[in-house]
């Protein structure tokens, strides 16, 4: 990765934002209506659209498992989505995404609930612009409260990272290009329990404390954001005369 | 799947003998539609539309390729649809099925039959690079008539789709090396410029159960339906694209009557796009 | 008097209250002594037991519920029937009032047939089954059905039915509700349309109080426009 451009002079990222500062996020829940539970999310330049379908019985009988639901995440990225196009159908990039998100969800729901049910969960990245496994993962988690899943928390995600040696909160398009590291992180806010963990680039151990502690910061201000969108959605219903 | 019980699928006959539609519309009447022009950033052009509860999305993406060799100086065009999951609890996830690759032609049809993009004014030189097309159809929400909200939403993200100069800028210098005329392309076009259309062709998508033709089917007649066609007609009201589907029959008067309120339609809903995006 | 309680929107993973207090209801889990939601609902406090009542969510059958399924397969000596939960549920032969001989199941019920049913029995591993053996248990026939979110069927039956008789009263219409939230309507075209969109009204404003007069002026003023 080239570093001898300047991501951050002065305290000031190349898009304005303080080392720790979040990109704008907008969160809707419910948006869809044939899908059960729903959300549209913005961050920063992403837009991103989750819907939820299950549970319902799994199919073929042979993937069923007898004791509890089985979480099939599916992240895809639209052609349209991207500088270059790119071409339809899933690639091995989407297939991990989609297996760490599915690993996340599947420690939330009560899915002992379900036995011999699938939970069908898809992300779709309208337009993308870094990040989207982290907003898609919080999308998700709102769409799956919108479907009214049981689950023990509401996951969110969001992640940090490292540019010019400093370590940065949420990384953007250029950020992700040329810096040194990036970290998504998704964590269960009512325990603090680490649901999807990555990183790619270099971090000592002290970098990481310091990346950690940031990340996650990032992702209970992000938490308090899906609580609200859900509140925005269903407050209304109580309130007409 | 979901299943249409025979009790809805008789209502609906029973309220058609009646003259009557479930929701209150007349026959040839279409639901509220919904156009947003613009709002994919990456893109180069793209709609997002509505037609009652049925959302489509469309992107324009562009490149730079090689031209086909019987039409060595023009930009080429390709339509892709896909039928996400996110859209139906119908639709699988995999590479597109018949349904979806139908969808696709017959919108890609629509657009190529009536030259809407001028593919002439697209060759950056001439038998070796010309621009392409990449018309992707996002299905977000399935409620009826995904035809009609495809084909809408594709013309929209043409018509607000700028040819990317400065994205590409570094390509196309790269190619004056091999192709010194390209220069002189790059001097008539310095920057985004929109892309070089003509009037529209609007796609109008009726279907046919017991005996009764509806326009602008819900999910709920389409599901009933044994035939369905698609008329795509210019401003002219002249015919450029037509498609049957389904395994019924339709009458040539049935047919007829189709293209007559398709024309008429077709009229409403090219005012609505001209006005979505500006003219 | 009206007693009006304050409903809050409940969240999942929200806290409300600890198994010292109180008692674990419905749509609620526990985590080291506290109680906390599962689901997204309104809360409610009935003696010592909190429970979140949902809002969304697939219906789930429990056992006498009347429901109203669909027929989706017909099978050597039984039926699948989607009655919009996570499962479909089987109808076997003997639990129709019907003297069926092997193999001939598709001459009673057919896939897109609609029955009046009830639950029989739902199992640990969520197998459920449905019987048509009562008297009141039937396939329908004519009409119409619509689907609501099976939450809020309590509120379009009514304290003691009292919505679903202003219903068929003011509109002369034949209707059940199915605990699935399945409803069936018959009458002639206008009637079912108006019931059509009254539910669709107790649909979204659900919760909000003083629905039953509501809905009972707007029906009353209709019937009175009509003559």
């Amino acid at each position: 990765m080239k570093t001898d451009i300047k991501l951050i002079v002065d305290g000031k990222r190349l898009d304005g934002r303080r080392p720790d500062e979040l990109r704008k996020i907008k969160i809707e829940a419910g948006v869809l209506h044939r899908a059960e539970g729903s959300c549209y999310l913005e961050w920063g330049g992403n837009k991103i659209i989750a819907a939820i379908y299950g549970p319902r019985e799994a199919v073929p009988r042979h993937i069923q498992n007898p004791l509890r639901a089985i979480v099939n995440a599916r992240y895809n990225m639209a052609a349209f989505s991207v500088d270059d196009r790119k071409r339809p159908g899933p690639d091995r990039r989407s297939t991990e995404i989609s297996k760490v998100i599915s690993e996340a969800l599947e420690h939330v729901i009560l899915l002992e609930k379900f036995p011999r049910a699938t939970i069908d969960v898809n992300i779709e990245i309208l337009d993308a612009e870094a990040g989207t496994r982290c907003a898609g993962l919080t999308a998700a988690a709102v769409a799956l409260v919108d479907a009214g899943i049981p689950m023990r928390d509401i996951p969110v995600a969001c992640a940090s990272g490292k540019i010019n040696n400093q370590i940065v909160l949420d990384l953007g398009k250029d950020e992700d290009n040329f810096g040194s590291a990036d970290m998504p992180l998704a964590i269960s806010p009512r325990t603090g329990e680490i649901l999807l963990l990555q990183m790619d680039g270099h971090l000592t151990e002290e970098e990481f404390d310091e990346a950690f502690n940031l990340a996650l910061k990032g992702c209970h201000i992000v938490s308090e954001l899906q609580k609200k969108a859900i509140l925005e959605k269903y407050k209304p219903i109580l309130e007409v005369e | 799947m979901t299943i249409l019980p025979s009790i809805k699928r008789e209502y609906l006959i029973k309220l058609a003998r009646d003259g009557k539609r479930a929701d209150g519309r007349t026959f040839d009447e279409y639901r509220k539609i919904e156009i947003e022009p613009g709002i994919i950033s990456k893109a180069e052009g793209s709609a997002k539309v509505k037609i009652g509860k049925t959302q489509v999305l469309a992107g324009v993406k562009m490149d730079i390729g090689d031209p086909y060799p019987d039409i060595p100086e023009e930009g080429v065009m390709t339509t892709a649809a896909e039928l996400i999951p996110l859209a139906s609890p119908d639709f699988e996830a995999g590479p597109p099925k018949e349904d979806a690759v139908e969808l696709a032609r017959v919108v890609d049809r629509g657009i190529r039959e009536s030259e809407v993009i001028q593919v002439d004014k697209l060759c950056i030189e001439p038998h070796e690079k010309v621009w392409m097309i990449f018309v992707d159809i996002h299905i977000l929400d399935h409620d009826g008539n995904l035809f009609d909200a495809a084909s809408l939403a594709s013309l929209t993200a043409l018509y607000n789709t700028l040819v990317p100069i400065e994205r590409l800028r570094s390509t196309l210098e790269k190619l004056q090396e091999k192709h010194p005329s390209i220069k002189k392309y790059l001097e008539e076009h310095p920057k985004d410029y929109k892309l070089p259309l003509r009037d529209p062709p609007i796609s109008c998508t009726s279907v046919k159960y017991n005996g009764i033709v509806a326009m602008d089917p819900s999910l709920d007649e389409e599901e009933t339906a044994e035939a369905r066609l698609t008329v795509a007609t210019d401003k002219n009201g002249h015919i450029r694209a037509m498609q049957k589907g389904l395994n019924g029959t339709f009458t040539q008067e049935e047919v007829k009557k189709v293209i007559k309120a398709s024309i008429v339609n077709g009229k409403k809903i090219r005012e609505l796009l001209y006005k979505s995006v500006g003219k | 008097m009206i007693q009006q309680q304050k409903r809050e929107i409940i969240i999942p993973s929200q806290l409300l209250g600890e198994v010292k207090l109180k008692k674990a209801g419905r749509g609620t889990f526990i985590e080291n002594g506290k109680i906390y939601a599962e689901i997204l609902g309104i809360l409610d406090e009935k003696s010592d037991y909190i429970n979140v009542i949902p809002i969304k969510g697939r219906y789930d059958p429990v056992e006498n519920d009347f429901v109203i399924g669909i027929v989706e397969e017909a099978m050597a000596s039984n039926w699948l029937v989607d009655i919009n939960a996570a499962y479909p549920a089987l109808l076997h032969v003997n639990e129709t009032p019907w003297d069926i001989e092997f193999g001939e199941t598709e001459k009673y019920l057919n896939y897109g047939d609609s029955i009046m049913a009830k639950v029989l029995q739902v199992d640990r591993e969520k197998k459920i089954q449905i019987t048509l053996k009562d008297y009141n248990l039937y396939k329908i026939k004519g009409g119409h059905i619509i689907e609501v979110e099976p939450s809020k069927v309590p509120r379009i039956i009514g304290k003691k039915g009292s919505m679903i008789s202003l219903l068929k009263k003011y509109t002369k219409c034949r209707i059940f509700v199915g605990q699935n939230g399945r409803i069936w309507i018959d009458g002639n075209d206008d009637d079912i349309k108006k019931v059509v969109e009254t539910i669709k009204m107790i649909e979204n404003e659900s919760l909000s109080f003083g629905l039953t007069n509501k809905i009972e002026e707007l029906l009353k003023k209709d019937a009175k426009d009509v003559r």
